[in-house]
């Protein structure tokens, strides 16, 4: 099998998030790391490589600027096989339409000479939280989408996938290749081994641009993007409500009341 | 005026709320009309649910050959509305599947894509809409620039106003390719129905994390004597006290509701990201240090085992 992850660079989310001055997400000015929820992504990859225990290759594929290469090497220390990396200055600023394109691009050229048969994907990034790109790729790529999935079970090139519907759980039969996201209760992500970490360092990294891919810098970026952003303004601080300490029961009494001058009973 | 069309969020024909709330805004940006992708024996009592909402038409697919499909063909028919009525905006509840069908439709029709609205309204050059990001630390407007606006909502966004609408049925037929049909559901089970709201719909939410111990009766009673729906912390879902339906969180649903009572919940971001903006935001701790007293309206430092019943008790007095 030929799989490929989508890993995305991501602003820490306990860090101190924010915008530049043209409301695009600061990407540079703060730490960034591999998408917590991509981690479930590059696991199940390797899950299905090993159950496998063929020659399953899995290239972890990234877009961002050049730090982005970060995220790549956490996956490669995770014990993905190869890394690729689509930087472009012309790429700053793509909304998920120019982000999918890229992908797109980018999948097919892996795929150039042996076809991916998974794509495989986190179930939002921790930043935009859109999760609407796994979906974006399929329809570019002309594919089949599973998504959400909690359970992951591929036999041959068939693939069952367990999810939790918005009105039911369950399960999703299609045949690769495919486009395929997993939540974050697919299971628990490996952390790098020191042997994991070692060996990352002579894994084959490549890094294209948008000439490699084949695409044209017009069509990507902020400024052909088909949605722009107006206004980004922090919201205020809550302001510290109230806050008592409960003594014989007094916490309920004050609570009832709380609830009842708010007119919630 | 031009139509704006609303793709009808349902289960076997039973509208749900967010619906009626995206009824609401679509009136704001032009004339309502409803999309419903599902059996055509139901095309009639859809019709009226959504006409005491203000749609105008009522374009019915029948799904009979895509049921169970997977997102696509149902993108696939938005399309050859898109098309067909040329639209001001298209908006679709910000579940999953209302993303996913959205994504590709944005990609078929090449437009401009807008998730999880919290708002939106009429502007100059089209819908002006209201994100919360970065675990609702921020709030971003912003607007579509090319193609039909594709906007999904959250529910709880606007409150539905009742406007009569025609209504008008039209059967509207689809080609759905047979690449469509690539995903299929080959086994389905309803969740079941718990007799309280929908978490994401809920207008209040009664949440345990950690500090229940996986004890959620306390929980329970006071969401029962509000009326309101039972969510939970991750902590408490990767404790296996709650199924991963109840989540509130980055991971689990986000959650918009007018009171937001969190119990033995921290308040790490993971879980602010799915609250944060609840109107107005309780809880109850043994740790007066805990991160989630920085949030509240109202807080009680103290044991939810007493505090909750004994405040469940009170409240049922009164009603």
């Amino acid at each position: 099998m030929n799989i490929v992850v989508c890993v995305k660079h991501v602003p820490d989310s306990t860090a101190d998030r924010h915008f530049e001055d043209d409301l695009t997400v600061d990407r540079v000015g703060v730490d960034g790391l591999l998408s917590e929820l991509d981690e479930y992504a590059v696991e199940q990859a390797l899950q299905l490589k090993e159950k496998a225990g063929d020659d399953t290759t899995v290239t972890a594929l990234c877009v961002g600027p050049e730090k982005a290469v970060d995220a790549v090497r956490k996956a490669l220390q995770m014990g993905v096989d190869k890394g690729v990396l689509v930087s472009d200055e012309a790429i700053a600023g793509s909304d998920y339409i120019a982000t999918s394109l890229v992908l797109a691009k980018a999948v097919e050229k892996i795929g150039a000479e042996s076809r991916v048969d998974l794509v495989m994907c986190g179930m939002a990034s921790t930043d935009a939280a859109g999760s609407v790109v796994p979906a974006m790729l399929a329809e570019r790529l002309g594919l089949p989408q599973v998504t959400m999935a909690s359970v992951v079970e591929a036999q041959g090139d068939q693939v069952r996938i367990k999810r939790d519907g918005d009105a039911a759980t369950e399960v999703v039969g299609a045949t690769m290749p495919l486009v395929m996201s997993v939540t974050d209760q697919s299971g628990e992500a490996r952390y790098p081994s020191f042997k994991g970490i070692m060996a990352a360092k002579k894994k084959p990294m490549a890094t294209y641009s948008l000439a490699d891919l084949g695409v044209d810098p017009g069509q990507v970026g902020l400024s052909v993007a088909w949605t722009v952003v107006e206004d980004a303004t922090a919201r205020p601080p809550r302001s510290a409500g109230e806050i008592v300490k409960d003594e014989d029961g007094s916490g309920a009494t004050a609570l009832t009341e709380f609830l009842a001058a708010k007119k919630f009973i | 005026m031009s139509e704006v069309l609303v793709l009808v969020d349902h289960v076997d024909g039973a509208v749900k709320k967010p619906t009626y709330e995206l009824l609401t805004i679509a009136a704001r940006l032009g004339e309502p009309s409803a999309v419903y992708i599902g059996g055509a024996e139901k095309a009639d009592a859809v019709a009226g649910a959504v006409s005491r909402y203000g749609a105008q038409k009522v374009y019915v697919v029948d799904d009979a050959e895509i049921k169970g499909y997977l997102v696509a063909p149902k993108a696939e028919a938005l399309q050859q509305l898109v098309e067909r009525t040329s639209p001001a905006a298209v908006l679709l509840p910000s579940s999953l599947e209302g993303k996913e069908v959205a994504a590709r439709l944005a990609i078929k029709i090449e437009s401009g894509l807008i998730t999880d609205a919290v708002d939106v309204r009429a502007g100059d050059g089209g819908p002006v809409t209201t994100q919360s990001v970065f675990a609702g630390s921020y709030s971003v407007t912003a607007k579509v620039t090319r193609g039909t606006p594709i906007i999904t909502v959250k529910p709880n966004s606007a409150a539905p106003e009742e406007a009569e609408g025609a209504a008008t049925v039209e059967p509207v037929t689809v080609t759905v390719s047979d690449a469509a049909k690539g995903a299929q559901i080959v086994a389905s089970q309803p969740r079941q129905a718990s007799g309280r709201p929908e978490l994401t719909e809920a207008a209040i939410v009664v949440s345990g994390g950690r500090g229940t111990g996986g004890d959620f009766q306390g929980v329970e009673g006071l969401a029962d004597a509000l009326g309101a729906a039972v969510g939970a912390s991750r902590a408490a879902v990767d404790s296996g006290w709650k199924p991963h339906t109840f989540q509130v969180g980055q991971t689990g649903k986000t959650v918009s509701p007018q009171l937001y009572v969190a119990n033995g919940i921290s308040g790490a971001i993971q879980h602010r990201a799915g609250m944060q903006t609840s109107k107005t935001i309780v809880a109850v701790n043994k740790d007066d240090e805990a991160p989630i007293f920085e949030l509240v309206d109202f807080g009680v430092v103290g044991d939810l085992h007493a505090v909750l019943p004994a405040a469940t008790e009170q409240i049922n007095a009164r009603k």
